[in-house]
């Protein structure tokens, strides 16, 4: 057990090694940070100057040292653009993205395991073939235009919600969060569904199909015979078997939750990390790129060791193979 | 899209031996057939389906104006209303046409040719690179199955956008300024392609473990046959309707990625403009009314999409054996 | 009692007029970009200086008109010394911390921003000392004689001596070392607005300076100031048009019409400080992203005037820039001391003539080349590039369009490393010798570092440098027009429009257009 413990941490921190270097040396390729710096007036002669004191012409794997060295100090870098600490500004713009990720995480599960639940005890039904047509529309389409599309309507058109930004925060268990005032609610509800829609759809579909399956095993059969009511047999049987995928699933798609607020903060200017990586992208803000990967990175790896482990928990069976039956719809 | 069912099927070994005639009216028998041919749905979404590669494949005879070549453009077609004729130049527009006076039916179609060119390419580039290293994750194990599976985990770590973002940075910066434009198509293929092999992979290398401990492998491996052999010519045709099915999704998938990597500025190039290109540039015009700019390409995507989501949802149901 | 009555009504009314003046006046203010830092020698960009111009004041301010207007100099002029200016500082003037502003403060913030880690130290470049004369006079004496020292100072901050050297700032912040010091996030300038909380990238909130010196001489009317970034153009939009902002920067010119539309909301407009304009490789032998082998197409002035003809300016103002541009022929805004209606003539679009031209020059079937272009900095950059492809098509060039983000263009400039680009220009001091100095002159360490053209004339250099220390205003304009015509003999740029900058307002803001795209607020009034 500790030594199975033990090997799948190493092996998340190999990952995490190769993370940050790929993220640190692919950027290299992504532009020039030094003309943001120097602004129009300055010469050849400031340019030559500035990328030595920066270090950018030692090689790569040097400056990746360097870096490295330097994240393990716990020092992640001065961004170049706005000239703060990295760590300063991800600690300050998490929350915005935790607290997007955590709403449409809730709509996507609790919505997507609702319907999942209807549509797979009424098969076949006009409102389940609604549901199953409708939702897949909503994974037909790329999601800036979804977004689009709300601003468009509830925000232009209707004038119900607001169109951009977080609204009005509050400070709960130390945290400034827009969650907490209706404001910073009503803010959060386009971002929210544009970025949980896609996670609602896979939820419903996987709580469906397994549904679906666990209905047809054999248990539910004897339970169907020994007279159980319809409703203990769906609720108290089929789901409870239903939801060790969709825990899992579920697990897995928190983390590409943030990772897509990339898109969804963009359009919404929103202020979390994802705009923070998009502007970085543009301004060509290294330290600030490296970061964000580092901290994407290190979410999935920890989300991927949390789940494995709890496998183990589970099934022990599973373990030495590191949890490889595991779904990802 | 009977192409495509002809391949589901022979994934079963009983076609293998048929004449073509009995193999036709045996597949009618068959409850994929009944049960394709039982649900107006999914057959709508194959007939918008096959339409739409039609009018891809055909797109330069079907095409009434040329968007693609710089030198025929007027500008001062821009912004012409759908089923109008421009003021100035009296060109007529069946869908209008864009900001740089592009004719939209042409562009779309022209536009859908990129779309699925990318898409398809991408998955079948997936495609191949999953299910080789699935096979052989799956049948060689030990190490090699640790470092694949190493560098799954750390593809998985990233989003495929953010992978495509990094590979078409690269890609971009790699080659010569000349090329492009011609190159660009080429690193969106690779590097969408590249974020999704990891679902082949995974789904592959399990089943490849379950049929490896099975008898008629076991056998296989008695009577000597080589290990390349019994992987791809006895274990992966019993993985390939879930590889159908996978394939099916990131084609969708695919389409869409596309479609927000242009969004994000690492797309089509803008001369030649793919269906995620043409509706990046009509987002723009969104509030100004232009709608046509934005509308069609978009119902277009959708139609694709969705008839492809709709086609690999119906395709998985039917292929799964504890459904029916 | 009548008289307590009718006193008791005065001041009745005259409650009521100071509430009027007094109530609170929120201004909800949007535009695509933040301010990178509060540090006000760190950044030169438009989007920080217009930040704080809200706080901090320069000695010379540019104001809506685009106007030079004392600031915290009220007075100034070249001494006898032809070396030295001399400013009469305001007096009584406090900075928000409540304390006096000396020409010691005036002296320490000019320092400042002549350090190397400065970002406005170019500015400052002619300067040899500047000197305290007493607490509120000043001089500033320049290494030759530098008849347009002022139009420089319009913005250079001046901040308090001692608060900076307080929180440790007595040097601008290092941006580029990724320093970093207390002043890039407060500030202490003597503004008509303070700061009350900003968070980068979201919001900034301001309040009004009620111990301002020029309460009485502004309107002021604006006593709060919400400043929100929205970088995307159509969220931007619908964030105004569902009233959720007052007043816009950076409007779409295809959301001009349906904002001028909606009840309530209105468009200002003015010609901005601002050209731009194709720029072509033509000092190389050869160039690396053409067709062409061993040679240079843009090295032959007839090429470069076909091109010029193939340009079908009046489409691109009319579709891509729906009107919002002066089309021109000139890389010079009319603001700019120098420009002549001769010099803005551009040829007329003359494909055949075009043409003829190419065969002339030799290259009839034409040649392929590729044109970078940034598509994040000019108003519809991107769409005006691709309509150029479609343009110079029709005259066999076939363009490779590679646009990208301006962090990713501008360094091909300053390195060299294109052929063909789009530029835009600003001209700050509205002077051309500012141009000439980064366009035309040969690139060299300290000259011609936006000149990618690699073209270099030793005589038009002699003249460009001459330009500086020539105190004689009419022989600096004969110099000026003399070094004109020869750029425009040789078509060394192809100049497309100046940009017209338009702002949205709701219907209750009386506003004008800044020409430099920085409004202050200050004169900002409610209707």
């Amino acid at each position: 057990m500790l030594a199975f413990i033990i090997r799948r941490i190493g092996q998340a921190l190999v990952v995490l090694l190769a993370v940050g270097f790929v993220s640190f040396s692919m950027f290299k390729f992504m532009g020039d940070p030094l003309e943001n710096l120097l602004g129009q007036e300055a010469t050849m002669s400031d340019r030559a100057e500035l990328a030595e004191r920066l270090g950018l012409n030692d090689p790569i794997v040097v400056q990746y040292t360097r870096y490295l060295t330097r994240v393990l100090d716990g020092n992640l870098g001065i961004s170049y653009r706005a000239g703060l600490p990295v760590g300063k500004i991800i600690l300050e713009r998490l929350p915005a993205t935790l607290e997007l990720a955590f709403l449409s995480g809730v709509l996507a599960i609790g919505v997507g395991i609702t319907f999942g639940i209807y549509t797979a005890i009424h098969r076949d039904g006009i409102i389940t073939n609604a549901i199953m047509t409708i939702s897949l529309i909503g994974v037909s389409l790329p999601t800036f235009l979804i977004g689009v599309f709300l601003i468009w309507a509830f925000a232009v058109n209707l004038d119900w919600l607001p169109a951009f930004g977080r609204g009005p925060t509050g400070n709960f268990l130390g945290m400034e969060l827009a969650i907490v005032t209706w404001g910073g609610f009503k803010s959060m509800i386009l971002p929210a569904v544009t970025l949980g829609l896609y996670q609602m759809t896979l939820i419903m579909r996987l709580v469906r199909s397994e549904m679906q399956e666990v209905l047809r095993a054999d248990f539910i059969r004897f339970a169907r015979a020994r007279g159980l009511s319809e409703r203990a047999i769906n609720f108290r049987h089929a789901l409870k078997n239903t939801l060790v995928p969709v825990i899992t699933v579920t697990g897995l798609q928190l983390g590409s939750i943030i990772a897509f607020a990339i898109i969804t903060e963009t359009v919404f200017q929103w202020p979390g990390v994802g705009l923070l990586f998009i502007n970085a992208i543009s301004f060509v803000d290294i330290p600030v790129m490296s970061a964000y990967l580092l901290l994407v990175g290190t979410i999935f790896v920890f989300i991927n060791l949390i789940v494995d482990l709890l496998y183990f928990g589970i099934d022990p069976r599973l373990g030495p193979t590191g949890g490889e039956g595991r779904h990802r719809a | 899209m009977t192409d495509t069912n002809k391949k589901g099927a022979s994934a079963r070994p009983v076609f293998d031996d048929d004449a073509p005639a009995s193999a036709w009216t045996r597949w009618r028998d068959t409850e994929i057939w009944h049960s394709y041919s039982r649900s107006p749905v999914i057959v709508t979404a194959s007939v918008v389906f096959v339409m739409l590669v039609l009018g891809a494949l055909l797109a330069p005879l079907i095409s009434p104006y040329t968007p693609f070549d710089p030198g025929s453009l007027n500008l001062m077609n821009g912004f012409t209303k759908p089923l109008s004729a421009n003021e100035f130049t009296s060109d007529f527009f069946l869908l209008g046409a864009d900001d740089q006076g592009r004719d939209i039916f042409s562009t779309i179609l022209l536009g859908l040719r990129i779309s699925l060119f990318v898409g398809i390419s991408a998955v079948l580039f997936a495609m191949t690179l999953g299910v080789v290293l699935g096979l052989v994750s799956g049948y060689v194990g030990g190490w090699l199955d640790a470092v694949i599976m190493r560098i799954a985990d750390i593809q998985m770590t990233f989003p495929s956008i953010m992978i495509a973002m990094l590979l078409y940075g690269i890609g971009k910066g790699l080659t010569p300024p000349d090329l492009r434009d011609e190159m660009a198509i080429w690193v969106l293929i690779f590097s969408i392609g590249l974020s999704e092999w990891v679902q082949f992979a995974r789904t592959v290398r399990g089943a490849t473990m379950v049929e490896r401990k099975k008898e008629y492998v076991q056998a296989c491996d008695l009577i000597g046959l080589s290990r390349w052999r019994i992987m791809f010519k006895h274990i992966l045709p019993n993985v390939t309707g879930t590889v159908l099915v996978i394939a099916t999704i990131s084609l969708a998938l695919a389409i869409i990625a596309e479609a927000t990597l242009s969004f994000l500025g690492v797309g089509a190039p803008k001369t030649e403009p793919s269906l995620g290109t043409l509706i990046n540039v009509g987002r723009q015009f969104i509030l100004s009314g232009e709608w046509w700019i934005l509308l069609f390409p978009s119902l277009t995507l959708l139609a694709l999409a969705l008839s492809v989501n709709l086609f690999g949802d119906w395709l998985r149901d039917a292929l799964n054996p504890k459904l029916r | 009692m009548r008289k307590k009555i009718v006193a008791a009504a005065a001041a009745g009314i005259l409650s009521v007029s100071m509430a009027g003046a007094a109530s609170a006046e929120t201004l909800r203010w949007a535009r695509a970009g933040d301010s990178l830092t509060f540090d006000p020698h760190a950044q030169n960009e438009v989007p920080t200086h217009t930040l704080a111009h809200q706080m901090y004041e320069p000695l010379l301010l540019r104001d809506m008109a685009g106007k030079i207007i004392p600031a915290l100099a009220t007075d100034w002029y070249a001494t006898d010394n032809g070396n030295v200016w001399e400013f009469k500082l305001r007096k009584g003037v406090k900075f928000h911390g409540g304390e006096d502003f000396t020409a010691d403060d005036a002296v320490f913030s000019l320092k400042r921003a002549m350090m190397p880690t400065s970002d406005m130290k170019e500015l400052l470049s002619s300067v040899k000392e500047v000197r305290k004369v007493d607490d509120h006079t000043l001089h500033i004496e320049t290494k030759g004689p530098n008849p347009l020292m002022p139009n420089n100072l319009t913005n250079l901050f001046i901040m308090d001596s001692e608060w900076a050297v307080e929180n440790r700032c007595a040097a601008p912040q290092d941006i580029a070392n990724g320093g970093d010091n207390p002043c890039a996030r407060t500030t202490n300038g003597t503004g008509p607005f303070k700061l009350v909380s900003r968070v980068q990238d979201q919001k900034t909130v301001l309040k009004r300076n009620d111990a301002y010196w020029g309460i009485g001489i502004f309107p002021m009317q604006v006593t709060e100031l919400i400043y929100t970034p929205i970088q995307e153009s159509a969220t931007r939009v619908s964030a105004f048009l569902s009233g959720e902002v007052d007043f816009i920067q950076d409007l779409p010119v295809q959301d001009l019409a349906r904002i001028a539309k909606t009840d309530g909301l209105d468009v200002i407009t003015a010609a901005e400080n601002r050209t731009i304009f194709f720029g072509l490789n033509v000092g190389d032998a050869d160039l690396t992203t053409d067709t062409v082998q061993g040679k240079n197409p843009f090295a032959d002035v007839r090429v470069r005037q076909a091109m010029n003809m193939a340009l079908n300016r009046e489409a691109i103002k009319k579709i891509v820039m729906r009107n919002q541009s002066l089309l021109t022929g000139v890389v010079m805004p009319p603001f700019v001391n120098g420009w002549t209606k001769e010099l803005d003539a551009y040829p007329a679009w003359d494909i055949r003539k075009a043409k003829a031209l190419m065969s002339d020059a030799g290259y009839g079937d034409g040649f392929g080349i590729t044109l970078d272009c940034p598509n994040d900095r000019y108003i519809n950059d991107e769409a005006v590039c691709l309509a150029a492809v479609g343009m110079f098509a029709q005259i066999g060039i076939k363009v490779t369009l590679d646009a990208k983000p301006k962090a990713q263009h501008f360094p091909l400039i300053k390195t060299q490393k294109t052929d063909f680009y789009l530029l835009g220009w600003g001209v700050p001091t509205f002077d051309s010798g500012y141009i000439f100095n980064f366009l035309v002159h040969t690139t060299t360490d300290k000259m011609g570092s936006w000149n990618n053209t690699r073209y270099t004339n030793p005589e038009l250099d002699k003249k460009i440098v001459g330009l500086a220390s020539e105190t004689n205003l009419t022989k600096r304009n004969k110099a000026i027009a003399e070094i004109w015509n020869t750029v425009q003999g040789e078509t060394l740029y192809l100049p497309i429009h100046n940009q017209i900058l338009n702002w949205g307002v709701t219907s209750k803001i009386d506003f004008q257009v800044q020409p430099e795209d920085i409004p202050h607020i200050k004169f900002l009034v409610f209707k």
